[in-house]
């Protein structure tokens, strides 16, 4: 389970977080969603452990973030995987190099072994035939799918996905979220999708949160979401439509 | 930069260490920095060769060219020189490709992986300067020292055997280990401030391939103008 207490955070006098509160429970996904600049990233990063509040806590089953440090940090690191909205692929690596990486320096797992569980990844991302492709090579969404291949080979318990879809074509996007239906279905994890693309995510999530001027404005389900009276809420839904 | 130096220094102390990553970055700073060092030890040994022979004449003491070319690269042109070039070649594209991995958030991405950045791109680099810069140092100077031999010798007459013996008789060991104690705190000069640089673009000098740009230059920039204020207080401490 993630909770998010009261989260306060500036940056140069800028106030993001004005005591921003919600909880996502154990197996759920999230999509959280708000006016560009709100601080979805941000929050995500706060979640992840990249950023400290200000004030408030961030509560990662159990541990918090905040002031979790060494070894309690890196274990619960070792539970998260994160999305990052350009791949965040290690461009000297190429795609079988990047999703072994992982297995490679924190376990002691076989050659054959993470050779297996790669190319098991890649295919269940669509990338069957491109392992020994570098970054540069490949397509934005070839390193949406190849990322996300790299953030799910160690089965994490937690995934953060930031803008999954952001700059990929409708049907690119589509299937990217749809990787990312399966994925949960597989491995029950519990996650975020920070995304602008609402009316997609919807049919995959089980909760919708939008962050507005530093609060959560609404949460709900999406059926609850979409069928909201809040006005910002409504104007959100209707730009986005 | 200070806490960044401390924080190196002590992974550098706690295993395990990357030897892959070490190995790939003794190759990269050391072995292909070869070339552009035996061309510039080489003329600059030839130069010193020219310029010693006549300064010396004036003074009819043209027969000490091989100890003058020999102490000078020696104690102070080899390490500095060679610095400066690795600066150039190799500092300038570590501080680029930190500054590119922390523009497009791999740092962030090692991190979450529950892995420490310093072991992967601080640490290897760290080493591998230590290791690299008196080696590139030592053939800088023998190639110089050819280099001075070839012109003062075979061009304007020194005898080898005035040259290499009046050399023998006047560098000590001392001079040597001076040498080396310069390329090696030049060393871990050079990466510390191109791996602060580039670990620290976006922060300090803005985003963007701007940012990476200006991390670049400002590390080769410092690099070598504390290389150059180092070598000062190197000097006077061991002289």
């Amino acid at each position: 389970m993630i909770q998010i207490e009261n989260l306060h955070k500036s940056f140069d006098g800028n106030e993001v977080f004005k005591g921003c509160s919600f909880e996502i429970p154990k197996g759920f996904i999230t999509a959280l969603i708000g006016k560009s600049g709100c601080g979805k990233s941000v929050l995500l990063k706060h979640v992840a452990g990249l950023m400290r509040p200000e004030r408030g806590r961030i509560v990662v089953d159990g541990e918090e973030m905040g002031s979790a440090r060494g070894k309690a940090l890196t274990a619960l690191r070792n539970r998260l995987g994160f999305l990052f909205q350009g791949g965040a692929l290690f461009d000297s690596m190429n795609v079988f190099e990047n999703v072994a990486f992982p297995l490679r320096e924190k376990t002691r797992l076989s050659r054959h072994l993470i050779q297996t569980r790669v190319l098991r990844e890649l295919d269940n991302v669509g990338l069957s035939g491109s392992e020994y492709k570098y970054p540069s090579q490949i397509s934005g969404g070839m390193v949406k799918r190849a990322a996300l291949a790299r953030s799910l080979v160690g089965d994490p318990e937690i995934m953060l996905f930031d803008e999954p879809t952001t700059g990929l074509d409708p049907l690119t996007g589509q299937a990217i979220i749809e990787l990312i239906d399966s994925c949960h279905r597989r491995l029950h994890f519990t996650g975020i999708i920070v995304t602008h693309e609402i009316a997609r995510v919807s049919a995959i999530v089980d909760r919708i949160a939008m962050l507005h001027e530093g609060v959560i404005r609404a949460e709900g389900t999406p059926s609850e979401f979409f069928s909201s009276s809040d006005p910002v809420v409504r104007a959100y839904i209707g730009e986005t439509a | 930069m200070g806490l960044f130096l401390l924080k190196a220094v002590l992974f550098m102390g706690i295993p395990p260490i990357k030897f892959g990553r070490l190995l790939k970055q003794i190759r990269f700073i050391g072995l292909q920095s070869v070339v552009v060092i035996l061309l510039t030890g080489a003329f600059s040994g030839m130069v010193l060769g020219f310029q010693g022979f006549y300064s010396l004449s004036r003074f009819g003491s043209d027969a000490f060219l091989g100890p003058m070319v020999g102490l000078a690269l020696i104690k102070e042109l080899g390490p500095v020189i060679t610095a400066l070039m690795v600066t150039g070649r190799a500092g300038s594209a570590i501080s680029a490709e930190i500054g590119i991995m922390r523009m497009s958030e791999q740092i962030d991405a090692l991190e979450l992986m529950g892995l420490n950045p310093y072991r992967y791109l601080v640490v290897p680099n760290f080493l591998a300067a230590m290791v690299s810069l008196p080696l590139l140092t030592a053939i800088f100077d023998v190639v110089g020292i050819f280099g001075g031999y070839l012109i003062g010798g075979k061009l304007l007459g020194v005898g080898a055997g005035t040259y290499f013996g009046e050399m023998a008789n006047y560098v000590e060991m001392k001079d040597i280990m001076e040498g080396i104690y310069k390329s090696f705190s030049f060393g871990v000069i050079i990466v510390w401030v191109c791996c602060f640089k580039g670990y620290y673009a976006g922060i300090f000098t803005g985003f963007g391939s701007e940012g990476v740009s200006r991390a670049t230059t400002q590390a080769v920039v410092l690099s070598s103008v504390l290389i150059l204020v180092w070598d000062y207080f190197m000097t006077s401490i061991l002289f």
